[in-house]
């Protein structure tokens, strides 16, 4: 948080607006075949073929302890984080917004659960409010 | 990290690799000149180098070291154990301090001054039976470490007459040390210690360009005949001039003995590193690169090499036969006072040899210096992964054209067919960059078992067969260790003493053989040494003393079986605990690794003739071959290291094939029992409906543990690209990894290993089988779990556990197969005679008269001739259970204890006092042992 303008990539998952820094985005991609991984967290969707590397595929609403009903995700916010990708499964891609660090809050008393936990705070749109996602903890396995 | 220091550092590693080579080769032949040539060679690059970089530690202990061997290399002294060993040292702590440049950048805190006086007193003690000058007037120069000290040597090959000339020794002045001495700007006196004898005049000639700062002093200490003093030339960084070759020359009269000669020569302008030369006569001539700190030429070569570095005109000129050495020094000593031609020119114009010749030696140089710069490159190891990646993505997607090339037209096909040729041979080709000769790791083995022979006092050959044979890289890294472990082995325990040897009619120096071949597409590695071979018997008494089995079951094993009880945790047969091995971790480690990079290990003894072991690995990790099955509509990939066979039982036998008890399913693979682990189950994703019209059971084998993975369909085996788990699926026991099928979707690889472990089929902890005494001893280990066999009498009144270890077999056998033997009931089985016992009469828990029933249950226990048949009334389950045995001692004969299992009480049974108690000794094992 430099007090500068930055980049935010926005997504939409169980009906909360999500931003993460588009320095951590690989690629956006439609929802890929995804192999399922038993055993694993509830949250790892499964696996994807991301041209040869294989990525961990985790469903953000799951991570988010939100309502899994409903239609599923139909998109793939690949992250890299460090030397791995992963990537965050979300309902709806938005566009790339510019937020200015004036706006930004920390968490609202609103957000509950899992869901504060994971994120930064807010930035106050016209209209709406962005939550940053706090990437690290959000692609940190949740039983680590 | 500096790239100087890391190019330093991956030249130095070479050169100690041979250089240990080199040393054990010497100790075998003392007199090899180009051996020792090789070896000074190393040394004298490595302490070049270092002193350039400012490790000073290294420098000095390098500098010894190369002292000691320069007298070696003139024949001073000759090469014995303890100059060896010295100078094994040597390299062992050059490579500690380089580590410590690898890690931290300095050449550590270690204190190497024992190591120093060692060596130096090797040298000067030698050298003081040579002379007692030469031993006296080594001692300024090493007494007064301060002072900046450079060997040059030279080597005169047959004590002519003629003046030699030392080429410009490289100077290595250290920036600090230069200071110190630099600030002496007085012109230089040198000076000069007669030869001992007095008959030597040594003269001194002076530069012919003083260089501006220098200082100069030469001691030669030493020349017992021609004395050839080699000088050290030192260019000022600074300045940029040429270097000045400093001739001190003495000329004397000999014995005919070699020459050495030191050379003490501060010099260096304050502040500035001296650059070293090239100790080539030709090369001197170049300007010196006058930039501090840029060494692209560190000195490599001293001038009295005799078939030094091969790239010398003169040399190659000798060799040729096209020139004689006098010749040769002549016109390198003319050169150095001041002729400016070329060597060849000169050697012309003296007659010497002829025009052509020098051509031709000029070609050959050429080419010898083209051969080792320009045919091969240095390549980060990572790029090679990435390439390998690549390959395999273009392999993936080769796949999935293939899949789609039914369709094409005909050019398209020819196209596609061009595609996957092409794709085959780039991955073979990619492949081959990551290979690596086994020579790799073996090269280190003479060195260690030369150490540890010499430890044991034994004397053991080391041969090597196949060490050409490649590896995967990743591979070669992997095996080192276990292969290491394996080699001490051999020498510790396996090859006797000499005095032992000659008793037993063997030759004193024993015998150890290492041997690498392909074959069908795995990598045969064997050691087998001449020694004494492994004693079963020892090895059955140690495994029962250590707990490892019980004495019953130790009965049943073959002797290949009993040799192979080595790899078993906590064993070890040594009767003494040496520091070398015998700390009962060992050979189970070393088979842990071989497994773990999918390999197999195995060990054949011969009492008295020796031991052979043999391993078995892949080419390479990054593709294996394996088993694409399915399960719940997913794909899952096993390794086919671990496949044993495949079994499907059609639909109608399935219902009674598997016996499916209690959850502890078995299936009756030729009268064995197979413990049978569900896939679906294991994993979590069973449909629910338990409708299986077949059932195909994938025979797997971990651990020396078969068992039976049901799986829902078998499809194809396939190469697959082994591609690690992202870190939130890596912790998963049951997945290997993951690859990527032709389709392009990921599938898993399971984890045998931890397929087993979750199924039950192996103990938590590798060492089940103690687990499993543990039951039949008087100790309980707390958490252990146990396989037991649970068998009702008629009345379901009476449980009896029988551990699962003591279960041959379970067999059925009519009613009217029961014959007697004596006073025996017994039925024929295979080619031997059964006796059988009635095991609930035997505890006093029912039973009845064995005729007249219609089927007989027999649990067998042992193997073969030594097999008892145990009549039970009803086998129940098979469970996997940690037992509290309570009331042990106190039941009946033949009972253990009894113990809470599955929620009712269950006698355990001691399986060997039945047997004693039964009275059948007579029949048991006939003509072996009977079990006491």
């Amino acid at each position: 948080m430099m007090g500068r303008d930055r980049q935010l990539c926005t997504f939409v998952v169980g009906g909360l607006h999500l931003g993460v820094g588009v320095e951590h985005v690989g690629e956006v991609l439609r929802r890929q075949p995804t192999t399922p991984v038993p055993l694993a967290n509830a949250e790892v969707a499964g696996l994807i073929n991301l041209r040869g590397a294989i990525v961990t595929a985790l469903d953000l609403r799951r991570r988010l302890g939100l309502d899994t009903g409903g239609e599923g995700p139909r998109m793939n916010v690949v992250l890299n984080q460090g030397d791995e990708a992963v990537s965050l499964l979300v309902d709806e891609i938005g566009e790339v917004v510019t937020v200015a660090e004036d706006d930004f809050e920390p968490p609202p008393e609103t957000v509950a659960g899992t869901t504060r936990e994971l994120i930064l705070g807010a930035y106050k749109l016209d209209g709406r409010l962005l939550l940053l996602l706090d990437t690290e903890r959000t692609l940190a396995p949740s039983d680590a | 990290m500096d790239e100087i220091v890391e190019e330093f550092l991956v030249e130095s590693y070479e050169n100690l690799d041979r250089l240990d080579a080199d040393l054990l080769a010497l100790e075998q032949d003392p007199t090899r000149p180009d051996l020792l040539a090789s070896v000074f060679r190393s040394i004298h690059t490595i302490k070049g180098t270092c002193g350039f970089l400012g490790f000073e530690k290294l420098e000095r202990v390098t500098h010894v070291g190369e002292s000691l061997l320069s007298r070696l290399r003139d024949g001073q002294l000759a090469l014995n154990p303890a100059i060896a060993t010295a100078l094994l040292s040597l390299v062992d702590a050059v490579r500690l301090m380089l580590a410590s440049v690898e890690a931290n950048g300095t050449d550590g805190d270690g204190d190497w001054s024992d190591l120093v006086a060692r060596l130096e007193a090797l040298q000067q003690g030698d050298g003081a039976a040579a002379g007692d000058e030469a031993a006296d007037a080594t001692v300024p120069a090493t007494a007064a470490p301060e002072a900046p000290v450079v060997d040059a040597v030279a080597a005169v090959p047959d004590g002519a007459n003629a003046a030699t000339i030392a080429a410009p020794e490289a100077p290595v002045v250290d920036e600090d040390e230069a200071a110190v001495v630099g600030e002496d700007e007085a012109p230089a006196t040198p000076e000069v210690a007669a030869a001992p004898d007095g008959t030597a005049a040594a003269t001194i000639a002076t530069p012919e360009t003083p260089v501006v700062g220098e200082d100069e002093a030469a001691t030669v200490t030493e020349g017992a005949t021609v004395a050839a003093v080699a000088a050290a030339s030192a260019t000022v960084a600074t300045a940029g001039t040429a270097p000045a070759p400093v001739l001190l020359a003495g000329a004397g009269a000999g014995s005919g003995d070699q020459a050495s000669s030191r050379a003490s020569v501060p010099n260096g302008t304050p502040g500035n590193a001296q650059h070293p030369a090239n100790g080539t006569p030709g090369n001197a001539q170049r300007p010196a690169n006058g930039t501090p700190g840029n060494a692209p030429h560190p000195a490599n070569g001293t001038a009295g090499e005799a078939g030094g570095t091969g790239d010398r005109l003169g040399e190659i000129l000798v060799a040729a036969g096209s020139a004689t050495p006098d010749a040769v020094t002549l016109a390198n000593l003319a050169q150095q006072v001041g002729d400016a031609r070329r060597i060849g020119e000169v050697l012309v114009d003296h007659g010497a040899t002829t025009q052509e010749d020098v051509h031709e030696a000029l070609q050959a140089q050429k080419e010898q210096r083209g051969s080792v710069s320009d045919s091969s490159v240095r390549v980060d190891v990572g790029l090679l992964d990435d390439l390998m990646n690549l390959v395999s993505e273009l392999v993936l997607a080769r796949n999935q054209i293939l899949q789609h090339s039914g369709e094409g037209d005909t050019l398209s096909t020819g196209t596609f067919q061009r595609l996957n040729l092409i794709t085959t041979e780039l991955q073979e080709a990619v492949m081959k960059t990551r290979m690596q000769p086994i020579r790799n790791v073996w090269s280190k083995f003479p060195r260690v078992v030369r150490d540890l022979s010499m430890a044991c006092g034994k004397q053991i050959r080391v041969e090597m067969e196949g060490e050409h044979t490649e590896l995967d890289k990743t591979i070669i890294e992997a095996i080192r260790d276990p292969l290491t472990h394996v080699i001490r082995n051999a020498v510790d325990h396996g090859v006797e003493t000499p005095d032992a040897r000659v008793a037993a009619g063997k030759p004193a120096e024993g015998r150890l053989r290492l041997r690498a071949f392909h074959e069908s597409g795995q990598v045969n590695i064997e050691v087998s040494d001449d020694g004494g071979g492994i004693d079963p018997e020892r090895v059955r008494a140690k495994a029962v003393e250590r707990g490892l089995l019980t004495e019953a079951h130790s009965r049943q094993l073959g002797e290949r079986e009993l040799v192979n009880l080595i790899f078993s945790p906590g064993f070890s047969t040594a009767e003494q605990v040496t520091n070398v091995s015998g700390r009962g971790v060992g050979m189970d480690v070393v088979k842990t690794n071989i497994e773990k990079i999918g390999g197999t290990v195995d060990i054949q003894s011969e009492l008295g003739r020796g031991t052979t072991l043999k391993v078995k690995i892949p080419l390479t990790l990054a593709i294996i071959p394996a088993l694409i099955v399915t399960c719940a509509e997913e794909r899952y990939a096993i390794p086919q290291v671990n496949l044993v066979e495949l079994v499907r039982i059609e639909a109608d036998q399935a219902a009674h094939a598997v016996e499916d008890i209690h959850g502890a399913p078995v299936y009756r693979l030729r009268g064995r029992l197979l413990p049978l682990v569900y896939l679906d189950k294991t994993l979590g994703v069973a449909t629910g409906s338990d409708q299986r019209s077949a059932v195909s059971i994938v025979v797997l084998q971990v651990d020396d543990r078969t068992f039976g993975l049901v799986v829902d369909d078998v499809n194809d085996t396939e190469e697959i690209v082994v591609k690690a788990l992202g870190r939130h699926v890596k912790g998963i026991p049951s997945f290997a990894g993951a690859t990527i099928m032709g389709d392009g979707r990921v599938a898993l690889i399971l984890d045998v290993l931890g397929l087993a472990r979750q199924g039950h089929v192996v103990g938590e902890q590798r060492s089940d089988a103690a687990a499993q005494s543990a039951l039949l001893g008087e100790t309980q280990h707390g958490e252990d779990t146990t396989s037991l066999l649970l068998v009702a009498s008629a009345d379901r009144r009476r449980t009896l556990a029988i551990p699962l270890v003591e279960v041959a077999r379970l067999e059925e056998f009519p009613g009217d197969a029961l014959e007697t033997a004596g006073r025996h009931a017994v039925v024929r089985y295979g080619e031997h005679i059964l006796p059988l016992v009635d095991l609930f009469a035997m505890v006093g828990a029912g039973g009845g008269p064995l005729t007249g029933r219609a089927q007989l249950n027999v649990v067998v226990h042992g193997a073969g001739a030594s097999s008892v048949g145990l009549v039970v009334d009803e086998v129940v389950d098979i469970v996997q259970e940690h037992v509290d045995v309570q009331g042990a001692g106190g039941g009946p004969a033949g009972l253990a204890g009894a113990a809470i299992i599955r929620g009712g009480v269950a006698d355990l049974v001691d399986i060997e006092r039945i047997v004693a108690e039964a009275g059948i000794a007579d029949l048991v094992g006939a003509g072996s042992e009977v079990v006491a």
